[in-house]
Formats: structure tokens, C-alpha cells, sequence
């Protein structure tokens, strides 16, 4: 094995959740059974799409006023930065989310929750980080909602993420949760990230400076991406 | 070390927010090089099409560069279908430099795949089976020793017949096979 295997930063053991996790049932049938085979990272590995206002125009940063009226429930926003594991910000980098909406439910024709659905909340929006890294979405706090993992298990109030970055190495889709919420303890999907530090950076911070006043609570989520380590592969 | 976020599963509810109809043809932006089809099937350990799977590809342009512009971005993404079919249109990739000086890749495109179950997601690499002789040397391909396995990332060209129109772009088969015996090669990287 050359250093060139760890041009792009790699995660520390149990920072990563393992696939093959048979608490979250769906892994049963899915998660592979073998190994995966680590290879040395190749400019395959190391560059990665780029995305611009072709992709994210029109910005869909307020997610509470998709149809003709406002959305119903608690208005917040979530607001953080994008960056690489040594602080770097990755600016301009494509960030979606998507999530159920106040009641549980998401639009989705799939999802059979019997709660319902609110015509003016769709819970998808993306944008760009600007150079900085910053993103700042206006949305609606999630409701927990019901799932077949087991008998009368329930969902914690979450919001998917998926973030590109700067390489291929560095993709990653994650799920941000709340603070205080009491789902978190039991839910095999959260729980899959053996190590506990790295399961609570999943969690928003409530944060008053970003809250407005008479209009939305603010949480904050940073997200932090594998970036090119010290010693680059001459690329 | 560093701090980095954990990934977490898509899962089944995704595709109301990330599917972009247009995003499984790489060639809308008239990038010069050889027109494919890449078509196949997401299958769980029973065999079954994964109906909720999303896939991404990423690859070099013909000329075995990575230099997303205007004309290719070289990044598709594409849904499955019901029965766990997806399908891209794209340019065949060019060779593309190795890790080490002297080093080349066969031609190959990386590939993502996200689903509900998977807690990360998988990466694997199609290569094309009418280049056996670029596969034969290829740094990852000969770093699998398993000639099984390593079957597992050669797309097969189908026959002319398989076309969409006689005389359209040849059409390369490579299944997601995601337990089993058959199961795809994914890669740690």
C-alpha cells in the first residue's frame, strides 16, 4: 500500500456506519455480504462533478412557500457551512434536502403514513453553498412519522442532506436530526454509527443568534467532507 | 483526523426531491465522442429489482480527461425503475492516467449507488467488455484476484439486435448484483 491510497482523507473507524447493520431490517436483503476492496485513490477517485446556476436556479432555499399559501407548522431555519476535514470551506458546491413534512408525511407516492399532506409544502429544496461554504434554507420542522422496522417504531424528526463536494471520495447523503429528541436512542438507522461522537455531530444545534424574533427557530448543522490530505497525489 | 459527517441512508423517500428526468444523458451538451447506452438492474440478495435504488454515474470525457464543462459534465444520476432498471446515455470515456507515473486505466466509468438499506452508499467501476485488452491491464481490475469478482465490473456489449434504433449507439449491460453469490465488486475508496 503507497500513501497514494490516502490522498483523499479517510474516516476513522466507526465514523462510518457499516452496511451490513441488521437492527434497520432493509439492510437484509441489501447490504452486501463481502468486503469492499480498497483501492488507491486515482483521479477518478479524487476529482468530482462541478455544478452551477444552470443546476440550482431557481433557488429553492425557502421551502415553506411552494404553493399558493404558507406552509403549516413550525418555521425554522437551518443554516451551516460545507467543509473539508482541515476547515477548508467548499464553496459552490450543490446541497439538496428533502424531508416529511410537519405532520410525518412526505409527497411521495409511496409514503402511506396516514397523516396529512399540506398542498403548500413539497420539502425539497436545493442550493449552492456560496464561497464560503454557507448554505440557509427556510423550512418547516419535520414531524416524526411511523415505520415496519419493527412493531410501532417511529422515525426521529430528520431532514436528508445530500452534498457533492469536491471529489467522488467526498459524496456523501446524510440525514440531520434535532436536539432533545427521544426517537434518537431507539432508532437503528442513527444508531448504525458505532461511535458516539460522530452519531451526535448528526444532531442540529439550537442556535438563539440565528433564530428571527416573532418568525422561525434557527438550527445549525455543519457538514464536513473528506478532503485531499496534506500530502497530495501530484495531480 | 478530522471530524467528518457520517453518511446516513437515503432511504425509500427520495425521489420526489432528486430525480432530475434529464440527468441520466450525458450527451445533451453535444460532447464529441462515441454514443452508448448503459443499461442494467439493481437486484437484492433474493434477486429481486430494488424499485428504490438511485444511481450515479461519474467518468472521463472520450479523450480520458475529467473536465466537467458546458459540453459534458461527465455526472449523470438516474432512477430506477419498478422492476430495478435504470439506463444512461453517455460518451464512451477515454483511458484515463493511473495512480503512479507510467500507470493507465482502462476506460470506466465510477458509479454510485443509494437505496433505502444501505446505510452508505456503494461504489463500483463499469468498465466495457469489447476492451479486454485495456481491462487485462488495468491497475484495479488486476488488483482483484478472483476472476469471478473481478467478472462483475465488465459491462457486456450487447447484440446489435439489443438496440434501441438499428444503427444507435451499442448498449452495455451491467447489473448491480447487491448480495449473493453473483454479488458486484463494490470498492472502499
Amino acid at each position: 500500500m503507497t500513501t497514494l491510497t490516502d490522498s483523499i482523507e479517510r474516516p476513522r473507524p466507526g465514523e462510518q456506519p457499516v452496511n451490513d447493520f441488521p437492527a434497520y431490517t432493509s439492510t437484509h436483503k441489501r447490504a452486501p455480504k463481502r468486503p469492499a476492496l480498497a483501492i488507491a485513490h486515482t483521479l477518478t477517485e479524487a476529482t468530482g462533478p462541478a455544478f452551477g446556476t444552470d443546476v440550482s436556479a431557481p433557488s429553492t432555499a425557502d421551502l415553506t412557500r411552494h404553493g399558493a399559501g404558507e406552509a403549516l407548522g413550525q418555521r425554522i431555519i437551518v443554516a451551516g457551512r460545507v467543509l473539508e476535514g482541515d476547515g477548508r470551506p467548499v464553496g459552490n458546491t450543490l446541497l439538496e434536502l428533502w424531508q416529511a413534512n410537519a405532520a410525518g408525511r412526505y409527497v411521495h407516492e409511496a409514503d402511506q403514513h396516514d397523516a396529512p399532506l399540506d398542498p403548500n409544502f413539497l420539502g425539497a429544496g436545493h442550493t449552492l453553498t456560496d464561497s464560503e461554504g454557507n448554505f440557509r434554507f427556510l423550512t418547516i420542522l419535520p414531524g416524526a412519522y411511523p415505520w415496519r422496522n419493527s412493531y410501532n417504531a417511529w422515525r426521529p424528526a430528520h431532514i436528508h442532506f445530500s452534498v457533492f463536494g469536491r471529489s467522488v471520495a467526498a459524496r456523501l447523503v446524510t440525514q440531520m436530526y434535532f436536539p432533545g429528541d427521544p426517537l434518537l436512542a431507539l432508532d437503528p438507522i442513527y444508531n448504525s454509527i458505532a461511535d458516539r461522537d460522530a452519531r451526535e455531530r448528526l444532531i442540529s444545534r439550537y442556535d438563539p443568534e440565528l433564530s428571527e424574533a416573532e418568525y422561525a427557530l434557527g438550527y445549525r448543522f455543519d457538514i464536513v467532507l473528506r478532503g485531499r490530505n496534506a500530502t497530495p497525489l501530484g495531480l | 483526523m478530522s471530524n467528518l459527517t457520517s453518511s446516513q441512508t437515503v432511504g425509500p423517500f427520495f425521489k420526489f426531491a432528486l430525480n432530475h428526468e434529464s440527468w441520466n444523458d450525458l450527451t445533451s451538451g453535444g460532447a464529441p465522442g462515441e454514443r452508448i447506452r448503459i443499461v442494467g438492474r439493481v437486484v437484492d440478495g433474493d434477486g429481486t429489482g430494488v424499485p428504490d435504488a438511485m444511481l450515479e454515474i461519474w467518468q472521463a470525457d472520450a479523450s480520458g480527461n475529467y473536465a466537467p464543462g458546458p459540453a459534458f459534465r461527465g455526472f449523470g444520476r438516474a432512477n430506477t425503475d419498478e422492476d430495478g432498471r435504470f439506463e444512461f446515455v453517455t460518451v464512451r470515456p477515454g483511458a484515463v492516467a493511473g495512480s503512479g507515473p507510467g500507470l493507465v486505466q482502462a476506460p470506466h466509468i465510477a458509479l454510485t449507488v443509494f437505496a433505502r438499506g444501505l446505510l452508505h452508499h456503494l461504489i463500483t467501476r463499469v468498465y466495457f467488455g469489447d476492451r479486454a485488452d485495456d481491462n487485462a491491464r488495468d491497475p484495479v481490475l488486476t488488483s482483484i484476484a478472483d476472476p469471478a469478482v473481478r467478472a462483475t465490473l465488465i459491462a457486456s456489449r450487447e447484440p446489435a439486435s439489443e438496440q434501441a434504433a438499428p444503427g444507435g449507439p451499442p448498449v452495455f449491460r451491467f447489473d448491480v448484483i447487491l448480495q449473493g453469490e453473483r454479488e458486484t465488486a463494490f470498492f472502499d475508496v
